[in-house]
């Protein structure tokens, strides 16, 4: 099925500009980064890979935000059920 | 899996489930409609919506390529597929939907050249190796999938590839979004709006439903995280009296889209006048079509199709499955005349289709739950 997955870029192809060789779980293989043209992944940076093209980078920042809130939610959540089994009300 | 692994803690889960319960103002219900079909298979596989209160229901959308494809395009495909300088390469889960004469899948266990492809540039590829045969890519998707059709098709131009073509059924989202917001049928209160469609689009053509029909949309991404997430800030929004667009899916989708990829759309392709939606009918400049200047790469141009409009078989609910007027286990024929093995509608074909992923994982669920309420009534009595 055409999934956009995510994978990590390993090496520009020597030769072509267009691909790069992605490591998603694993697995490498070439795909195509022309889409990124305006701004080509570097290796290390992480891609959106849909049906042999990337379609998008994954912001690093972005990602650790969306983190950072849903870590904000999961603390205030167990400090609430701490505090709760802490009540004396009867 | 990295920046997988992490969008699925559970307990992240039950936290943000507790805050939407606390959103939902007493005696209220709200409908929101996830559009995309990979939305409604992560749902559906994660049990989201156990994790929500009663008051939440979420209503399946058209966002699934595939399902909306018309019986009457399928013949049109096989059609090419049957001629015998041809060969069609499709991605997999076009194989299995049915044409009024079976699918890709039994044409070609009955001796015709179709070829499964991951990518549009392994159908150049094909070409490339059989220089004495026409090879056809059936294009499929939405805006997520066209730019990639498109940079195949630049890509053929400038190696002077002869022996290659596009049937050109990629569809646009909007139309369908605004088809079903000026249904009759239904009634929703937001949109989680379409991730991987949005990394090429971006996030303004969504605006119109926030500011003319004043339902907020949050772009969500598809771990079970971003779709909790996303229902969390369509609830902030909807107690806060807003409609605004929103983008969850940040790390992924930029605000303004791809603008390569819409150029390279933009290059090879334009607008339908119309295009036959299954189930939602026909809808005014929702596909692209191969563009003149690429004639030669244009498998309707270069071959006759039979264009024949094909009713849906009786039984076949669909349409209504794909406004999210039905749910999958509503259709009469779910689960019994139709199932994955022998669909009969594309709906169940799909993997992005709802019966297909209501079927594989969410009817387990039900009947445990429809059984833990009957079980706890006899204790009752």
């Amino acid at each position: 099925m055409c999934l956009g997955i995510p994978g990590e870029v390993v090496e520009l192809h020597p030769e072509h500009s267009d691909l790069a060789k992605v490591n998603v779980s694993g697995v490498k293989r070439l795909i195509n980064i022309a889409l990124l043209a305006d701004d080509p992944p570097k290796p290390g940076e992480w891609v959106l890979i849909h049906v042999g093209f990337a379609l998008s980078k994954i912001d690093e920042a972005e990602a650790a935000a969306a983190m950072e809130f849903l870590e904000g939610i999961g603390q205030a959540y167990e400090d609430e059920i701490a505090a709760l089994r802490g009540s004396l009300i009867e | 899996m990295r920046f997988v692994d992490e969008f699925r803690d559970a307990d992240k889960a039950r936290a943000l489930a507790a805050k939407i319960a606390a959103l939902c103002a007493p005696g209220r219900e709200y409908q929101l409609m996830e559009v995309c079909g990979g939305h409604t298979h992560t749902i559906y596989k994660h049990g989201l919506e156990d994790y929500l209160p009663e008051a939440i229901t979420l209503v399946h959308g058209p966002g699934c390529p595939v399902c909306v494809i018309p019986m009457g395009r399928v013949d049109d495909a096989m059609h090419l597929a049957s001629r015998p300088e041809v060969i069609m390469t499709s991605f997999g889960d076009m194989m299995r939907v049915p044409g009024s004469q079976g699918s890709f899948f039994d044409a070609r266990a009955a001796g015709t050249d179709i070829r499964m492809v991951y990518s549009p540039l392994d159908s150049l590829k094909i070409a490339r190796q059989n220089p004495d045969r026409h090879v056809v890519f059936m294009a499929i998707g939405f805006e997520t999938t066209a730019p990639s059709t498109a940079m195949t098709m630049l890509r053929a131009r400038a190696e002077g590839l002869p022996n290659f073509s596009v049937f050109g059924n990629h569809v646009t989202i909007i139309p369908a979004i605004k088809a079903i917001l000026d249904s009759p049928d239904l009634r929703l209160d937001g949109f989680i709006g379409p991730g991987h469609v949005s990394t090429v689009i971006g996030c303004r053509p969504y605006e119109f439903i926030a500011r003319d029909y004043g339902k907020p949309v949050v772009v969500a991404g598809f771990e079970p995280l971003d779709i909790l997430q996303s229902i969390y800030m369509l609830m902030v929004q909807l107690s806060q009296g807003r409609s605004e667009v929103e983008n969850q899916y940040s790390r992924v989708v930029p605000w303004d889209g791809n603008p390569v990829a819409l150029k390279a759309i933009g290059e090879t392709m334009e607008l339908r006048p119309y295009f036959e939606w299954r189930g939602l009918g026909f809808i005014s400049h929702s596909a692209l079509r191969v563009r003149e200047s690429f004639a030669s790469m244009d498998a309707e141009r270069l071959f006759a199709v039979p264009g024949v409009r094909v009713a849906d078989p009786k039984a076949c609910q669909c349409g209504e499955v794909l406004k999210g007027v039905l749910k999958p286990w509503e259709c009469k024929v779910f689960g019994t005349a139709c199932t994955p093995e022998t669909p009969i509608g594309t709906c169940m074909v799909s993997p992005e289709g709802a019966c297909a992923a209501y079927y594989n994982y969410g009817r387990m669920n039900r009947n445990r739950v429809a059984e833990a309420t009957s079980s706890a009534s006899v204790v009752r009595s």
